[in-house]
């Protein structure tokens, strides 16, 4: 292997060098030395290494037979609930670690038996192979372009403009009947996202809201400032069938700021003494908001820290939402209790293209 | 008609020109070759020459956890239902007995909890899938850093790009299929995303979900879309990119007798199917034991998903996290317009995550283009040598980091305690600004090397011998370095920048230079120009160096 069969281009110092440098009696000090001279290792030429070896692949492959039968053997003893301490695991499942061991075991002794055959007593001998350009040669590509002229004059595609237009068109139209049949994959969005639960309160027919833990209606009192209480339309229960539809849009959160921490007039004006009603899902992309300061009046959301100012209108103070929280308007009915009489003046959760204002 | 008797004169039976066979073994292959032509397809690869390198297993690593993937999924689809149904839960996990869920949640606690080994086989799929797109993104560095995609492996390098934009998906859907309390909060991600599209946003969230979030039909949906239809393409996919692999022959490393006219290495068989066979053991016994020792997804800690309720710690799986860190650092903003909403703060991150992934799957096609070079290349690039390409692979890299920052902002403020405010304008900042100081580092650092393997090749390595010269000066023996280093050294080719064609041609003409080809000689000096690399070392100046008046 000398460097005729390298490209010319990746030793461009190659040929001034030899050209009667006198500095140079070999020529190129950088030009391919060729293939190294294989080295045997200890298990070529020694058989009792060899031997050795043999021995020790065989040993990991009877290792692995032995922790297939402890993997079946775990299997049948532990039972699925046991659980056990594992320093420094803590209580893990007895049948899962077992069984997690014994097949990691099991499989990477057949691997590791593999790996030192291959490394210690199959030849190591470094060989070279050629490689071909992938391109054809300029004989069979003119034979294959002739080919296709020949079959397209053949099937007279571009003379019969005809026949070509038409079968385009009807190839191009006969997709339609799939797009078609995935109409009914869903409904069409009309107005479903701009309306929630609370839409069936009316003055005349008020809705209470229900306490979320205890599922009773609340009184002004038994909300305290400082707290956060999450609250549902009433007549809304886990048995409805279309529960979590409902819930996604009518959950709201309670809050009671004192009077003077009220920043924005209209937000309280929709309030009852102090208690607002907002949406519990965050304008971002709709996770539920959980966490509240009482301190700051802050709202965060847990998933991507949307912050907002249930004080100043449910402003967002911070994070990646693009507009307040919705409010609920409530009041209290003659028994005291807390009820809408609307809807949300605005839609709840994610914004959408349709979403006005 | 009558001359076909010519086979049967002789009342002789009709024989074939094939020696016996041996044996039963080359009887059963005989059959086979005869229906199958098995020997002309291992003529060529049964001896199969594979250069040996580390790095040439990451695709292994790939394939073998995308097949004990696929083994492990097929059986949790034994016991798993794609349902939104709900049922109330009575198995053995105490602590949610009697509490609605989803047929889908209720399943995969029995998984976990009733079926002996089930656990350890959920666990055994979610480690793989995360140690699959770990492996896709750290191969498609090793291809990307050594040139591996360049003439003739571009499409190689696409099919292999579009394995780990599918790899992704998949796993965001695998893991939205149990339905508690996390991965309804990653779907109720994917309904905000798709409400951002700006016209049809709604109308595909409805055909998405089959009406209002979440409705009953996203999970059997998600269902078939992630054990069918996603694994079918990326399967036709795998073949396709191994099948190349295989024609093109693989790249090496510059080394003695390695040329770009051969490939120096061991057998397909025995060598490489011994160590490629063992090496899917080894993983997938690794994976096993993972699965064993470390818990992914307790679903049973979430509970089941609920709208109105979610984790606190809310976190995705670690290749989403890019996408979280741009949702969660973007500012919120939104657009209002004759009664229509744009929501940017959600649709730019949108579009901004396939256009980062995008500017790596489509570097190739640039590179050649700057280059104008139409060789084929089968000697890698050692990532030094390449300056400019792997600055810019480098920033790449801290841009994703930098994002996954981002993703998890929470938990940095938590643990650091720092503002969450701060981390979030920090991030924002260092999105714009670390991959460009990350690119000038990495360049300077790269020519650091050159000029250490210039160093090294002229004056040769360092003995650690220190010797006395007669006036008393000490200096440090350096020894020459032996020719296959030096022939390693001095391998690679150093392009040189485009040149641009003379304003006026050889009669006075002008002409017309394009404002492409001015850009492309722009970015070529860039590339290759005088502050990119090092010239190597020339045999001139090694001569004259070793020839004696030289010295150290
Ligand atoms: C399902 C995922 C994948 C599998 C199973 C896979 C498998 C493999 C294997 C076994 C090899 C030969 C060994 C090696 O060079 O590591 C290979 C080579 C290659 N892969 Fe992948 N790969 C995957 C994803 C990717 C990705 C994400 C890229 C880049 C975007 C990529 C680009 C390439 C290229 C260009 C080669 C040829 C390298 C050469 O000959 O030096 N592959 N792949
Ligand atoms: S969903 Fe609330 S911040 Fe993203």
């Amino acid at each position: 292997m000398s460097h005729d069969n390298m490209p010319e281009n990746k030793l461009p110092e190659a040929h001034d060098a030899s050209h009667g440098h006198d500095v140079a009696p070999h020529g190129d000090p950088f030009a391919d030395p060729g293939l190294p001279v294989h080295q045997p290792r200890r298990t070529d030429i020694d058989e009792r290494a060899a031997k050795r070896a043999e021995r020790q692949v065989s040993l990991m492959f009877i290792v692995s037979m032995l922790a297939t039968a402890g993997f079946i053997a775990s299997y049948v003893i532990f039972p699925i609930d046991k659980i056990v301490y594992i320093f420094p695991l803590g209580h893990v499942s007895a049948l899962n670690f077992a069984l997690g061991l014994t097949l990691g075991v099991a499989l990477f002794c057949i691997g590791a038996g593999a790996v030192h055959w291959a490394r210690t007593l199959m030849s190591d001998h470094e060989v070279p192979a050629e490689r071909h350009p992938i391109e054809a040669d300029d004989e069979v590509r003119a034979d294959v372009i002739e080919q296709f002229k020949t079959g397209a004059a053949e099937s007279g595609f571009g003379r019969r403009k005809m026949i070509r237009n038409t079968m385009i068109g009807s190839m191009a139209l006969v997709p339609l009947s799939g797009v078609v049949l995935l109409r009914d994959l869903g409904p069409l969005p009309e107005t479903k996202l701009d309306h929630t639960g609370w839409q069936e309160a009316t003055p005349a027919q008020p809705i209470q809201l229900i306490n979320m833990n205890t599922d009773l209606p609340m009184k002004a009192e038994d909300i305290q400032v400082g707290s956060l209480t999450f609250a549902k339309p009433e007549g809304l229960t886990e048995d409805d069938e279309q529960f979590q539809e409902k819930i996604a849009k009518d959950a709201l959160m309670l809050v009671r700021i004192a009077p003077e921490d009220l920043k924005d007039s209209d937000s309280s004006d929709l309030g009852f003494q102090g208690i607002l009603a907002y949406s519990k899902i965050c304008t971002h992309v709709g996770c539920p908001i959980s966490l509240y300061e009482q301190q700051t009046h802050h709202a965060l959301c847990p998933c991507h820290q949307s912050t907002f100012d249930l004080a100043d209108g449910a402003r967002v103070i911070f994070g990646p939402a693009g507009h307040p929280l919705p409010q609920l308007k409530i009041t209290t009915d003659d028994k005291g209790f807390l009820i809408a009489t609307g809807d949300f003046s605005k839609p709840v959760g994610p914004s959408f293209w349709e979403r006005s204002a | 008609m009558s001359s076909a008797s010519s086979a049967t004169t002789g009342a002789t039976k009709p024989s074939s020109t094939r020696a016996k066979p041996a044996n039963k073994g080359e009887a059963a292959a005989d059959y086979l070759d005869g229906r199958l032509g098995i020997y002309s397809l291992a003529k060529a690869n049964l001896r199969k020459i594979f250069p040996d390198h580390w790095s040439f297993m990451l695709g292994e690593i790939c394939l073998y956890t995308f097949v004990i993937i696929i083994l492990t999924g097929v059986y949790l689809t034994l016991f798993f239902t794609p349902s939104m149904g709900e049922v109330v839960y009575h198995g053995t996990y105490a602590p949610l007995n009697g509490i609605k869920m989803s047929e889908a949640y209720a399943s995969t606690m029995n998984i976990s909890f009733e079926v002996r080994g089930g656990l350890l086989i959920r666990q055994i799929h979610h480690w793989a899938a995360i140690v699959f797109i770990a492996a896709m993104f750290v191969h498609m560095m090793r291809v990307f850093f050594t040139g591996a995609f360049r003439k003739p492996r571009e499409i190689n390098w696409l099919f292999g790009f579009l394995l780990l934009f599918l790899g992704m998906f998949d796993g965001f859907m695998g893991y939205s299929l149990p339905d508690d309390l996390l991965s309804g909060t990653g779907i109720r991600f994917m309904e905000g995303a798709v409400l951002a599209v700006p016209l049809v946003g709604t109308y595909l969230q409805m055909f998405m979900f089959g009406g209002e979030f979440p409705g009953n039909d996203i999970i059997p949906r998600l269902f078939t879309v992630h054990v069918l239809l996603i694994p079918g393409i990326m399967v036709g996919l795998l073949v396709a990119h191994l099948i190349l692999v295989f024609y093109h022959k693989h790249t090496q490393f510059a080394g003695p007798g390695k040329t770009e006219e051969n490939v120096v290495g061991m057998p397909l068989m025995p060598v490489y199917m011994a160590k490629a066979g063992g090496f899917f053991f080894l993983v997938f016994g690794i994976i096993a034991a993972m699965s064993a020792i470390a818990t992914v997804n307790p679903i049973w800690a979430y509970g089941p998903y609920r709208p109105d309720q979610v984790s606190t710690d809310a976190q995705p799986d670690w290749y989403m996290g890019f996408s979280e860190g741009l949702i969660r650092v973007m500012p919120g903003w939104e657009i209002h317009l004759w009664g229509h909403t744009l929501n940017l703060g959600v649709f730019i991150p949108l579009m901004v995550f396939p256009m980062v992934l995008a500017v790596i799957a489509v570097y190739p096609f640039l590179e050649s283009w700057i280059t104008g070079d139409k060789r084929e290349h089968h000697i890698l690039d050692r990532p030094r040598n390449a300056p400019v390409r792997t600055a810019l692979g480098v920033a790449w890299i801290s841009w994703y980091l930098v994002m996954l920052i981002g993703g998890g902002n929470d938990l940095v403020a938590t643990h650091l305690h720092l503002s969450l405010n701060d981390i979030t304008y920090f991030v924002r900042t260092s999105f714009f600004l670390v991959p460009i100081i990350v690119f000038f580092v990495t360049k300077r650092w790269c020519l650091g090397l050159q000029r250490r393997d210039k160093e090294k090749v002229l004056h040769g390595r360092e003995t650690g011998v220190i010797k006395r010269l007669p006036h008393g000066e000490f200096v440090e023996i350096h020894a020459q370095l032996p020719a296959d280093k030096l022939h390693k050294l001095t391998a690679h080719e150093q392009l040189q920048p485009m040149e641009l064609p003379a304003e006026v041609d050889e009669n006075g003409v002008k002409r017309k230079i394009g404002r492409l080809t001015k850009l492309r000689a722009k970015i070529s000096k860039g590339y290759f120009g005088e502050y990119s690399q090092i010239a190597k070392p020339t045999a001139e100046e090694h001569h004259e160096i070793t020839s004696g008046h030289g010295h150290h």
